[in-house]
């Protein structure tokens, strides 16, 4: 596909053209993808990006001193200004890659909290976690002694802000909570966490998985500590994401894994650290991934967040107004601010069941826990069908799943 | 008593009269419906067959040299279809149980709730039923 530039006016139709798996049929019927908060699918520009790497400059990035060496070394480096830019960042040293919001949550843990935390200290988070910003969390706990608390959930899917100051307190060194849960799709009053947190000495880490692709992201803004990104759910390649971090929180962090690029000199008596980010980018890194992550930020830029934003915010309206008027139906999640997320239970049916008659219709959608256990929990029940829209999604796609959903509760009941 | 390769092609004709998706799930779905409940006293965690999203119990008993297998899902489809797999499996004796190839899961078109992906507890059902089967072996054979 040619690199047409986009009409300033959001054009759905124009949009979709770039997204070559929307031609796709499943089960006969044309693709309504509505699985994006598990994965966005790739524009052309993306997948181009990814071939051409491969096709034209693919080599070893740092270290050679040959011509292809210098083009790749370029390119990936290129990915962090852009990075940088995105999410504002204060300097280009506090872009770090890793695989996604998993690993870098990881990262985090086991080395700030690691060293940092000691028996009687708290980590906070939220009772709407990912199972990834819960386990490695509880993983530092067993290590370090320190306490795990929960800020809980209300009816509607949000936080309860009153039962998070009464958590806060000195004991309290690290926040670590979901920007947008991916659920439910609440948007969590992330800057109000963030500078109760700043006032009594603790540092906040946000869980960007949900939130990047669909909101205006500014870390300077936010002042948050810690912000972690994963590439495939902002159009952009699967094994690739972002950990940003203060620069002064990562220069005092130990190292995370051993090996190359990481270091400055090695023997056999002491080993010093290279300096930032690449202290943190141990081995050869996804280079492929990490150029072709460029491609997408670039993609989501040129079309404009903003853009994006009011026409998912309208399908997630349209869907919900359609959703309710389905009998038996119960919205999960209906807080007042929310990403285009629409997970709901159906009276007598399991989301199971649910998924495999739409899937038969050609309808995407989630079904189970959404690695939330604890939330379910929270909602007492084993799940949700969840559908999450993305730019490329339409208004027809919200009917023709409508219908699915009747056709299958109507074979289901 | 029919044998095992019998009642799959039993299933299999009795398939060929859908002509759609939806015929087939809605028989699916009435079968998982009618499939006699389990009793409660068996929906016990070991007996619990878990998949990522829905759950099977299941239980077995050796009569006679042959398996019977009674079973339940929260899922209404995956019942339907373990409701299935005991039409064609139940009955019949451990070695019979143990080669039996199941194809009539792929020629009646719903291979892909086998599949790794579907984590329905579907394939550890076929698993466990297979398992079950080689313990009564065994025990049969520790007997002689």
């Amino acid at each position: 596909m040619q690199a047409t530039s986009l009409h300033t006016a959001f054009d759905v139709d124009q949009v979709r053209r770039h997204f070559p798996i929307l031609k796709r049929e499943v089960k006969g019927k044309p693709l309504v993808y509505f699985d994006n908060a598990a994965t966005t699918q790739k524009p052309v520009e993306v997948i181009d990006a990814l071939t051409g790497y491969y096709q034209y400059f693919n080599a070893n990035i740092h270290r050679g001193i040959h011509s292809l060496a210098e083009e790749a070394t370029a390119a990936y480096e290129a990915t962090r200004d852009t990075v940088q830019q995105f999410i504002n960042a204060n300097q280009r040293e506090e872009i770090i890659f890793t695989r996604g919001v998993t690993e870098s949550i990881n990262l985090v843990a086991y080395t700030w909290a690691r060293t940092n935390l000691k028996a009687g200290d708290e980590i906070l988070i939220s009772g709407m976690e990912h199972h990834s910003n819960i386990v490695p969390w509880q993983l530092i706990t067993e290590m370090t002694g320190a306490k795990l608390k929960v800020i809980p959930v209300d009816d509607n899917g949000e936080l309860m802000m009153d039962e998070f100051h009464k958590l806060l307190n000195e004991k309290v060194k690290l926040v670590s909570v979901v920007h947008a849960s991916n659920s439910l799709g609440t948007i969590n009053p992330v800057k109000e966490i963030i500078d109760s947190a700043h006032k009594i000495g603790a540092i906040v880490m946000l869980d960007g998985a949900q939130s990047t692709v669909h909101l205006d992201i500014d870390v300077q803004e936010l002042d948050c500590d810690f912000f972690a990104i994963s590439s495939h759910k902002v159009y952009g390649p699967t094994g690739i994401g972002v950990l940003y971090g203060k620069r002064a929180l990562l220069e005092a962090m130990p190292p995370f894994m051993g090996g190359g690029e990481m270091i400055k000199d090695v023997s056999f008596e002491k080993t010093t650290w290279n300096e930032l980010p690449y202290k943190f980018e141990a081995g050869t890194p996804n280079i492929a991934d990490t150029v072709a992550l460029k491609a997408a930020i670039d993609f989501v830029q040129r079309i404009g967040k903003k853009q994006i934003r009011m026409h998912e915010d309208e399908l997630l309206r349209y869907a919900t107004e359609e959703l309710q008027n389905i009998d038996g139906i119960r919205l999960i999640g209906t807080a007042k601010q929310k990403v285009s997320v629409a997970s709901f239970v159906v009276e007598g049916v399991h989301p199971q069941d649910l998924g495999i008659l739409l899937d038969n219709q050609g309808v995407a959608v989630r079904t189970g826990h959404h690695c939330t256990q604890p939330l379910m929990n929270r909602f007492g029940i084993p799940g949700t069908t969840r559908a999450s829209f993305a730019m490329y999604n339409t208004k027809d796609e919200i009917d023709v799943m409508i219908n699915a959903l009747n056709k299958a509760i109507n074979l289901l009941r | 008593m029919k044998s095992i390769v019998e009642i799959e092609e039993e299933i299999v004709e009795d398939f060929s009269l859908f002509d759609s998706w939806d015929e087939k799930y809605e028989y699916i779905i009435d079968m998982g419906k009618k499939l006699k409940p389990l009793e409660d006293e068996h929906k016990k965690e070991e007996n619990k067959i878990k998949g990522c999203q829905s759950t099977v119990w299941m239980v077995s008993e050796l009569k006679d040299g042959k398996i019977y297998y009674r079973a339940e899902s929260d899922a209404v489809i995956v019942k339907g279809l373990v409701s299935l797999l005991i039409r064609v499996l139940s009955g019949h004796a451990p070695t019979e149980i143990i080669n039996a190839k199941l194809d009539f899961i792929d020629k009646i078109g719903m291979k892909q709730h086998l599949a790794q992906t579907r984590s329905n507890g579907l394939l550890s059902m076929v698993k466990q039923m297979k398992l079950d089967a080689t313990v009564y072996l065994a025990q049969q054979a520790s007997k002689n």
